[in-house]
């Protein structure tokens, strides 16, 4: 099968009729990490896994497992701040991009 | 030969028997005269469970042609039907049919756009969407409205085309006059048409997939349409196959275009639909008269029949392209644009007229046919002008 | 094209001209012919003027328009004679057919009719109203319609129009309608 990660270059014979996208779910491969200025930053310490984040973040980019937040998704992330807007706990914080890289 | 009913019927029933016969897994449409009795008719029939479709009443008709889509991409077999307004509503689905490569059946009673409000036979709606990517049928007849709509769903699901097809015929005259029409068993045109083996469903496939995608600036977008043209552009032999087979079963001859005597005329009449019998009719008296006329009506509009046209038209003295609708602001009228862009190539020049007719459903009379080939032995000999002419409207006393 | 009969109907709205227009053409076919028949549509409703057309042929019918200059012209309401120029286009050997208490020596007097031109009439109305009790002249008329032209049959037409009813009517008024063919085929008075 073809790479999807290839489609910018097929020709028309090369896409599926219709635009059909032939893998379901290959959003994941598009890694819009590099598209952040900012970065939400977790504490942990005062995290109460409310869940508001994870319910706000609009590219699902707040990891959770059994129930637990575990981190978030610097892939996918576009740092919009929503996630941060949203926690009451001030367990999310917005750091600029240069000033995460510098640390 | 199968076994085939001899009945009295319009073409709105003809069209409804055809999509009882298909049995469509959807149908979405709503109610817009001339078009309403087709649905209506249907609509029965799933009431009556004589079909299994899932029939699915919209609030309009920008909804049914979305409802259509969702349910094409699924794999199911689609038809619907609309007319004027109704069709003008669709416009953005429309293109979303073609570009996602829905092989939606469509049938339209050819009706004039407002304003004003007018709900009588003409071609202003169907040009409207002639862009649009669809393969479109014009009839003549409610037979041919009938043999139409079953050749739509074999072409239209054939694996080389993928595409949605209009099937249309004239309002009230091909919709609402009843006349005597020949319908095939049930069996023989199951056997037909087959079931739609639909290429990757969005759902209850191994493979799911995703459709309606984003397609951004250069890559994918402009690709796609180059795809989707030269898929139209591809589509006659696939038509021309089809359509002679289903001519095998049923005794009616099928063409892309209906070539009158066109062989050595010297005055022929291109036209689209209903009137073309009308002109025939003149040809054959002038014929009688000793004028070599002749008539070239196309089935097949879109994709545009030009290879078949300049065939039939390349022997002509004059010719005149009798359009049933305008396009405002333009050189000419729909039909008056695709002959003249076919017979460019052409080496020599032949003069042509372009007849704009009967908009608003008036009346197609045998004396404004007479008129028309009349003008066009004065063209011939160089005596009248080349371009655009109103047939039929009033002049200031 | 030849061996091709062409029938102009007149009415008001609800008085079934539609309905005939179709009959004729639909018994027509009955007997193996080419048929067409259409009514002129438009936003009226019960009473307004209309026009319906039948074609019919031996061989397939190509037009597809008005009919300009029939060989039959049925009137069912005699009070179109006074808005409506029901002889517009007729065949100089063509056939008047009129829904009238007049006798037709006195329609062809009143509209001043030529002597090539056939004038019938019959009272459908009044039929209708003993037979169906109510006024709708139809059925009548295309009994009269058969018995003046001979093109139509009237065991056809009654064989097609208890195909058309039988799906809809109860017996008592198919019944009725066929007793209107036979009694209108009767009454109706040529000159």
């Amino acid at each position: 099968m073809k790479d999807v990660r290839d489609f910018e270059s097929w020709d028309y014979t090369q896409i599926p009729l219709g635009g059909v996208s032939i893998e379901a779910g290959n959003s994941d491969d598009y890694e819009t990490g590099g598209w952040r200025s900012i970065r939400p930053v977790w504490d942990k310490d005062n995290c109460t896994n409310c869940m508001l984040c994870w319910v706000s973040c609009p590219d699902s980019s707040i990891l959770v497992k059994d129930q637990e937040m575990t981190g978030i998704d610097y892939q996918h992330c576009k740092g919009c701040g929503i996630c941060a807007e949203e926690c009451r706990f001030e367990a999310l914080k917005m750091i600029p991009e240069n000033e995460a890289e510098a640390e | 030969m199968a076994e085939q009913k001899v009945l009295a019927a319009n073409g709105n029933t003809m069209v409804a028997e055809a999509y009882r016969q298909a049995e469509p897994d959807v149908v979405a449409a709503y109610p817009i005269t001339p078009q309403t009795a087709i649905v209506e008719q249907f609509d029965k029939y799933v009431a009556e469970g004589l079909v299994h479709t899932e029939f699915v009443p919209v609030e309009s008709e920008h909804s049914s042609m979305s409802a259509c889509i969702g349910a094409s991409t699924t794999g199911a077999r689609v038809a619907t039907a609309t007319a004027s307004q109704g069709l003008a509503l669709m416009y953005e689905e429309l293109h979303i049919a073609a570009g996602m490569r829905c092989p939606i059946v469509m049938a339209n009673a050819n009706r004039a756009i407002s304003a004003p409000i007018n709900i009588h036979g003409d071609h202003s709606d169907v040009m409207g969407a002639r862009d649009a990517g669809w393969i479109i049928f014009f009839a003549e007849t409610a037979q041919e409205a009938y043999d139409n709509t079953l050749v739509s769903f074999r072409v239209a699901e054939d694996k080389d085309v993928q595409l949605p097809v209009m099937t249309t015929m004239d309002g009230f005259i091909t919709s609402h006059a009843m006349e005597r029409c020949e319908l095939m068993d049930d069996a023989t045109v199951a056997d037909f048409l087959g079931t739609r083996t639909a290429r990757e469903p969005m759902v209850g496939g191994d493979h799911p997939v995703s459709q309606g995608m984003f397609a951004s600036v250069g890559g994918a977008y402009f690709n796609l349409k180059q795809g989707e043209s030269l898929a139209i552009d591809s589509v006659k032999p696939t038509i021309q196959r089809i359509g002679e087979e289903w001519a095998k079963i049923c005794g009616r001859p099928f063409s892309l275009v209906d070539a009158f005597e066109c062989e050595d005329a010297d005055y022929i009449i291109v036209i689209l639909g209903s009137s073309a019998g009308n002109a025939r009719a003149v040809a054959r008296e002038l014929r009688e008269q000793g004028v070599k006329a002749g008539v070239l009506r196309l089935k097949l509009y879109r994709p545009f029949p030009a290879a078949e046209v300049r065939e039939g038209l390349k022997n002509a003295k004059a010719i005149a392209i009798m359009d049933r609708s305008d396009s405002f602001g333009a050189q000419y009228a729909p039909l008056g644009e695709d002959v003249r862009c076919a017979l460019y190539p052409m080496d020599g020049h032949i003069p042509t007229r372009d007849y704009i007719y009967g908009l608003g459903g008036a009346d197609v009379t045998l004396d404004l046919m007479r008129q028309v080939y009349s003008e066009l032995q004065e063209l011939a000999a160089g005596k009248l002008d080349q371009g655009k002419h109103y047939l039929g409207t009033n002049k200031a006393q | 094209m030849q061996n091709m009969t062409e029938i102009r109907w007149h009415a008001r709205a609800g008085q079934g001209a539609v309905t005939a227009s179709k009959l004729v053409a639909e018994t027509a076919l009955l007997k193996g012919r080419y048929i067409q028949a259409m009514p002129e549509y438009g936003p009226e409703r019960t009473g307004a003027p209309l026009r319906a057309f039948t074609r019919i042929s031996d061989a397939p019918i190509e037009v597809h328009n008005n009919i300009t200059d029939p060989d039959i012209v049925v009137v069912l309401d005699h009070t179109l004679l006074d808005l409506v120029d029901v002889l517009e286009g007729i065949k100089p050997d063509g056939t008047l057919i009129i829904n009238s208490l007049l006798a037709p020596e006195e329609v062809r007097v009143k509209l001043n009719i030529p002597a090539g031109i056939k004038v019938a009439t019959v009272d459908a109305s009044g039929i209708a109203v003993k037979l169906i009790k109510r006024d709708i002249p139809n059925t009548p008329i295309c009994g009269a319609l058969a018995a003046v032209t001979g093109g139509i049959e009237i065991d056809a037409l009654k064989e097609q129009l208890l195909g058309t009813f039988g799906k809809k009517f109860s017996q008592e008024i198919i019944d009725a309608n066929l007793q209107c063919v036979d009694e209108a085929a009767k009454e109706v008075k040529v000159a």
